[in-house]
């Protein structure tokens, strides 16, 4: 039994928490807290966001008029290459799993810390070491024009900077890995006593998933960025034609990491929606096995499709086939998840706020991108789709449309919980809506043109496609203005919001048994394991104005359940 | 359900935690699983990482077998042969520190994990006689290779008193500047009496030692595999008349001076004599070509591409030696923590996830062994 004075104590807003519990910029750079290092991993991808969507609004506004001077040809292959490489390596890649995950994944489990704290630290340095070497490539004065693929044998033959590039993606990758290898790990060996696989909340299945791509996938690409930058600097002859190499070779390594990579990219978001839908629906969500496994599935079937890539390479037309068939076998496990989000909706009771509408926007935008890839995994269309903004309007659906914003919708739900305070809501939706809109506005007159053959990556184009092009510049405008307010409304909420509760939103994972802020510790009691999706486990106090487990609530108070306990 | 037992505030989050016990952790269970799960997932990163090498070899070999078959005769299986004996021994002196730290012995641990280092050493030792060796060769990647079936004569003091190759003196300096800097430190622990580190330094330097064991006991493998053939220290003595052999056809020199005109890099490799050609295929005609036949393949028939079988040779051991020096510094973390007796039977997890990691690093020779050396 627990009295108001212990409540008041668990749930109340501390005066000491993980924000504020040590001070100085010595306490944060040298920090083994998994907030803390969220955190700090949260404040980089936004840097990398903003920078390489600087380099797209730029690119946008060169594409404005199809005979622009704005650019030189050559500023235009760097300013496409960086754009795609820091916004891949640097922002998408980390994005969900290293600030998100790192926040939220520990006290998901009840635990006090990842498994490996001061690896979980190393990870972060070796993301600013990678991304200072991706932005050394600028800063040579050589710049970078490759591609963000470094596709041999150009990437061989350019003076432009490759090495500082490929070996900011190498660093990059062991920061992946590393951050891979730690939640792993955790999630075997920390989770609660009596929490069984099944009763981790959905995001800690996806970001499994992920991390056995991470620790699976990663350490191929380092190997084969390893390979050309020896090519580049001794010529080895693996890679290069003209020493009896084979550039294919390079598509097939790179592509056998990057492909599972996209699923690094979306996995995460895929989880943070599963959490959102159901919270915010109120309602427990629908086939929790079918969404969990099928994490599992995709993160398998991503390593067997990379071929799809290569259709048009020269590889052979058996390969070809196979590739294209497993392609479609990837949609299965996808359209499991969409369905089941779209049945956890019906009849729940539907809060629209931020998340959730971040959250509808997901189920929107990734089923379109995620329709479109069908169309480039069929060998005949793929033919003519094949490097027109079709592909670059199908990519960015599912990597935008995906992940940037379920990252800015988990943003907005754990926001809450790790500064303690509440954002201004009716502003969370105004910069969703510019968000979707700007982005249907980029992107959807993207696959028009493509569809009618305007290649990817030309600094100019036929005056016939003019009309797509402006309307995609501008909705680019609409859609950075949309995920600035987004982030001052973030920031804002951060210093200056309402104070708020332990648990605003009813949600049922453990991490909002903890107060907002969290503890340094997390847990200043040992939390009470429940489901993680039995919302009718965590009842109103009006004490505290927010929700709280059963368990600690006053007996007196609480009305019964309304629905029987799973277990 | 107790419920009153868990809603108790824990203000100290410390509570029965041993020494090395990190705080978030429940106790020393959970450490060590953890730990052996990390080191575990970490190893199969390791072996993804050498997968794309095994992968770039097993296409080259099953497009072109006649590169591997030619270019393989140039490595020497006696070596390699030594090296994998002097690994599987230090993988046995590794596990039985493993089982030392398990018993809480501190001190023998020490010994194996030092012995397990010296072999870390002397593996080395080798391995730059036999890069030396070739690099005297002209057996360079590809874009620099350049065989001739001599070695030029050694220049440096050092090299021209030991006879040994040049490159074999400049990759021995880093170690014979560590050996000096580690015996100096070890004295200055032992005046300041600070004894373990005193100890810790000797260590090093008996480590550093093997590196020179193993050097000179490459070469005389070197010599007795070459069976005091007119090759390796006898074509030095009389470099006034080298036989200069040029491996490489009519059509690949063209090919080499072409890359050379565009490409910096491959100019800056210290690539053997580059005489006309014409004059070496009548040379090797009357001189070579009997002499070596026995050993080596016919230049002539060496396809244009064997640069590319020690591409990927340098690369996969190039890659190995790095793993084989990061390996001989977490063993001195391992030896350091032995000299200092923190290991008990609740707590010996370091020792036993380097070990995996040094058993890891061997497996990979033993695939590298046979993959290069032992074609046929």
């Amino acid at each position: 039994m627990v009295d108001a004075v212990t409540r008041q104590k668990l749930f109340g807003t501390p005066e000491i928490h993980f924000l504020n519990c040590t001070k100085g910029w010595k306490s944060w750079a040298f920090t083994l807290d998994h907030k803390r290092i969220g955190i700090m991993y949260l404040i980089g991808v936004t840097i990398a966001l903003f920078l390489a969507g600087i380099f797209a609004l730029v690119l946008r506004s060169h594409l404005f008029k199809f005979d622009s001077k704005m650019l030189s040809d050559d500023m235009y292959n760097q300013m496409f290459t960086l754009h795609g490489a820091v916004m891949v390596f640097s922002f998408i890649i980390p994005s969900i799993p290293a600030a998100l995950g790192n926040l939220v994944l520990p006290m998901m489990l009840g635990a006090k810390d990842v498994a490996f704290p001061r690896l979980n630290l190393a990870s972060f340095y070796l993301w600013i070491i990678g991304t200072g070497c991706l932005l050394l490539a600028i800063l040579s004065g050589r710049g970078l024009d490759t591609g963000w693929t470094f596709y041999t044998p150009y990437s061989i033959d350019t003076n432009t900077g490759v090495i500082y590039a490929t070996f900011g993606a190498f660093v990059l990758g062991f920061s992946s890995i590393f951050t891979g290898l730690n939640f792993l790990v955790t999630v075997n060996t920390m989770r609660l006593k009596g929490q069984g696989w099944f009763k981790l909340p959905l995001f800690l299945w996806s970001l499994y998933a992920t991390a056995i791509i991470q620790v699976l996938a990663t350490p191929v690409l380092g190997i084969t960025l390893l390979m050309l930058i020896a090519e580049k600097t001794m010529h080895i002859g693996i890679f290069d034609a003209k020493y009896g190499g084979d550039p294919v070779l390079f598509q097939h390594f790179f592509w056998f990491y990057s492909h599972p990579a996209v699923y690094i990219m979306i996995l995460p978001a895929m989880g943070v929606i599963s959490e959102l839908i159901s919270v915010y629906s109120q309602k427990r969500i629908f086939g929790y096995s079918f969404i969990a496994f099928s994490s599992v599935a995709i993160a398998l079937l991503g390593f067997l499709v990379w071929g799809h890539h290569m259709f048009t390479s020269g590889q052979s037309q058996v390969v070809t086939l196979i590739f294209s068939a497993i392609t479609f076998t990837v949609a299965i496990p996808s359209a499991v998840k969409v369905f089941n989000w779209l049945a956890t909706l019906y009849k729940g009771s539907i809060l629209l706020n931020t998340p959730m509408c971040y959250a509808l926007s997901f189920i929107f935008l990734f089923g379109i991108g995620g329709l479109t890839g069908l169309f480039l995994g069929a060998l005949s269309t793929d033919i003519h789709l094949h490097d027109t903004y079709f592909v670059v309007a199908h990519f960015h659906f599912v990597m935008v449309g995906g992940t940037l914003t379920a990252l800015l919708g988990g943003l907005f739900h754990w926001w809450p919980k790790f500064f303690g305070r509440m954002y201004n809501d009716l502003l969370g939706r105004v910069g969703c809506f510019l968000v979707f809109s700007g982005f249907n506005l980029t992107f959807f007159p993207q696959f028009v043109m493509g569809s009618r053959g305007m290649p990817r990556r030309y600094a100019s184009y036929d005056p016939e496609f003019l009309p797509f092009h402006q309307l995609s510049t501008i909705g680019a405008f609409v859609l950075g203005i949309g995920i600035l307010i987004s982030f001052i409304v973030l920031v804002y909420a951060a210093f200056k919001g309402p104070r708020c509760g332990s648990n605003p939103f009813r949600a049922a994972s453990l991490e909002w048994q903890s107060s907002s802020p969290p503890d340094f510790h997390n847990f200043v009691h040992s939390p009470v394991l429940n489901d993680p999706y039995d919302f009718d486990s965590q009842v109103y106090d009006d004490e505290l104005d927010t929700y709280i487990s059963r368990e600690f609530a006053d007996p007196t108070k609480v009305p019964p359940r309304t629905e029987p306990v799973h277990h | 359900m107790a419920v009153a037992d868990t809603h108790e505030i824990h203000d100290d989050h410390h509570h029965d935690h041993g020494e090395f016990i990190a705080h978030h952790f429940d106790g020393p269970e959970q450490q060590f699983d953890s730990g052996k799960l990390g080191i575990w997932l970490f190893l199969v990163t390791e072996i993804l990482f050498f997968g794309g090498l095994f992968v770039a070899y097993t296409l080259y070999r099953s497009n072109h077998p006649e590169i591997f078959e030619q270019a393989h005769v140039f490595l020497n299986k006696y070596l390699g042969g030594l090296n994998t004996i002097v690994l599987l021994f230090s993988s046995l002196t590794m596990a039985l520190g493993v089982r030392a730290a398990q018993l809480g012995k501190n001190k023998n641990c020490a010994v194996y994990v030092l012995i397990t280092m010296v072999c870390a050493a002397v593996f080395l030792g080798v391995k730059a006689v036999e890069y030396s060796h070739k690099w005297d060769m002209g057996i360079l990647v590809r874009s620099a290779f350049n065989l001739t079936y001599t070695h030029p004569a050694p220049v440096t003091s050092v090299g021209k008193w030991l006879h040994v190759s040049d490159y074999l003196v400049y990759i021995s300096v880093i170690p014979t500047l560590l050996l000096v800097g580690f015996l100096v430190a070890s004295l200055m622990g032992k005046l300041m009496e600070k004894n373990v580190f005193s100890k810790f330094m000797l260590g090093l330097s008996i480590m550093v030692g093997g590196y020179f064991l193993g050097v000179g006991v490459g070469l005389i493998f070197m010599d007795v595999a070459e069976g005091g053939a007119n090759e390796s220290h006898a074509s030095i003595q009389t470099a006034d008349q080298p036989l200069m052999l040029h491996a490489m056809t009519q059509e690949t020199r063209e090919d080499a001076s072409h890359d050379e005109n565009h490409d910096k890099t491959a100019e800056s490799h210290p690539a053997a004599d580059h005489v006309d050609g014409q004059a070496h295929h009548e040379e090797h005609a009357h001189a070579g070509g009997e002499a070596f036949s026995a050993h080596h393949p016919d230049p002539e028939k060496l396809s244009r591409n064997v640069g590319i079988f020690f591409s990927i040779y340098y690369c996969m051991t190039g890659l190995h030696a790095i793993h084989i020096i990061g390996g001989i510094v977490v063993l001195s973390w391992i030896l350091w923590r032995s000299l200092l007796g923190q290991w008990r039977s609740d707590y010996f997890g370091p020792v036993d996830y380097v070990g995996l990691y040094w058993h890891l690093v061997d497996l990979i020779w033993i695939y590298l062994f046979p993959l290069l050396y032992l074609i046929d």
